[in-house]
C-alpha cells in the first residue's frame, strides 16, 4: 500500500515546491524551542536562547532549521521508503543525539503551524491532512531504529 | 502551569480579531480534525459531517464559543468551564488525547487566517493557553 493517495501527493508536492526551505526551517525550529522551552535541553552550545526574539534571530538556529528541513525535504521525494531513507538519521538521533522521538511529534506539528502560517487558505484541511501523514511517517521512520 | 500576564493579554487581544470570524474558524477546526484525525469521527456517529453541513457550522461555533468564554474569564478558566468539565467526564468521556488534536487544529486555523498575528510568541501564549482549557476539561476524569 503506498503512503499516500495519489491526491494527496499532489498536494504535498505542489505546495512543497514553493517552501523556502532555509526560512521555513529556521522558523519551524524556532518556534519548537519557543513554544516548547524544555527542547532547548538539546542545543545548550546555541548561544543566547533567552527570548522568543532571541531564538528566532539566533544564527545557529537558523542554520540547523535549513539543515533538518533540508533532510525532511529529502524524505518527500521517498515517500514510500521512510524507515530506508530515515534509518541512519534514526540510529544518530538514538546513539549519539539521544533525542526523545516525542519531539519529532512535536517538531512535525510546528513545521505544519508554519506551513499554515505562510500559505494560509492554500494550506486547506486536505492539505493538512495529507502534511500531517508526511510528518507522522517522517516521525516514525526516525523514531524505528531506537532501541 | 499558569498563563503569564504577558501571554493572557495576547490571548485577549488576538481574541478580539478571532471572535469576528468565530463561526467559520470553528467549522474550519472540526473540518481539519476530522480529515487529519479520522478516528475522532467515532464521537460523531449521529452527525452529518460532510462540508457545509448545518451540525458542522453549530458544533463549530459552540466549540469556538466555549474558548471564547474562557478568554473573557481568562484569569478564572476552572470557572468558566465547570459545566463543560462536568460534562466532559460524565457524559462525553471524549479520551484525552484528543483535546490536543483539536488544540492543533485551531491553532493551525489561526494560523491560516491571521498570519502577521501568530507571531512566536503569540504561537507559545496560545499553546499553553489551550492546553489549560483541555486540563480544565479533563480535571474531573477521574
Amino acid at each position: 500500500m503506498t503512503f499516500l493517495t495519489p491526491e494527496e501527493n499532489g498536494h504535498v508536492t505542489s505546495l512543497w515546491g514553493k517552501v523556502d526551505v532555509e526560512k521555513v526551517g529556521g522558523e519551524a525550529l524556532g518556534r519548537l524551542l519557543v513554544v516548547y522551552p524544555w527542547t532547548q535541553r538539546f542545543f545548550e552550545s546555541f548561544g543566547d536562547l533567552s527570548s522568543p526574539s532571541a531564538i528566532m534571530g539566533n544564527p545557529k538556529v537558523k542554520a540547523h532549521g535549513k539543515k533538518v528541513l533540508s533532510a525532511f525535504s529529502e524524505g518527500l521525494h521517498h515517500l514510500d521508503n521512510l524507515k530506508g531513507t530515515f534509518a541512519q538519521l534514526s540510529e544518530l538521533h538514538c546513539d549519539k543525539l539521544h533525542v526523545d522521538p516525542q519531539n519529532f511529534t512535536l517538531l512535525g506539528n510546528v513545521l505544519v503551524i508554519v506551513l499554515a502560517e505562510h500559505f494560509g487558505n492554500a494550506f486547506s484541511p486536505p492539505v493538512q491532512a495529507a502534511f500531517q501523514k508526511v510528518v507522522t511517517g517522517v516521525a516514525n521512520a526516525l523514531a524505528h531504529k531506537y532501541h | 502551569m499558569s498563563l503569564t500576564k504577558t501571554e493572557r493579554a495576547i490571548i485577549v487581544s488576538m481574541w478580539g480579531k478571532i471572535s469576528t470570524q468565530a463561526d467559520t474558524i470553528g467549522t474550519e477546526t472540526l473540518e481539519r480534525l476530522f480529515l487529519s484525525y479520522p478516528q475522532t469521527k467515532t464521537y460523531f456517529p449521529h452527525f452529518d459531517l460532510h462540508a457545509g453541513s448545518a451540525q458542522l457550522r453549530a458544533h463549530g461555533s459552540k466549540v469556538v464559543a466555549a474558548v471564547g468564554d474562557a478568554v473573557k474569564s481568562i484569569d478564572n478558566i476552572a470557572g468558566a468551564l465547570a459545566k463543560l468539565s462536568e460534562l466532559h467526564a460524565y457524559i462525553l468521556r471524549v479520551d484525552p488525547v484528543n483535546f490536543k488534536l483539536l488544540s492543533h487544529c485551531l491553532l493551525v486555523t489561526v494560523a491560516a487566517r491571521f498570519p502577521a498575528d501568530f507571531t512566536a510568541e503569540a504561537h507559545a501564549a496560545w499553546d499553553k493557553f489551550m492546553s489549560v482549557v483541555s486540563s480544565v476539561l479533563t480535571e474531573k476524569y477521574r
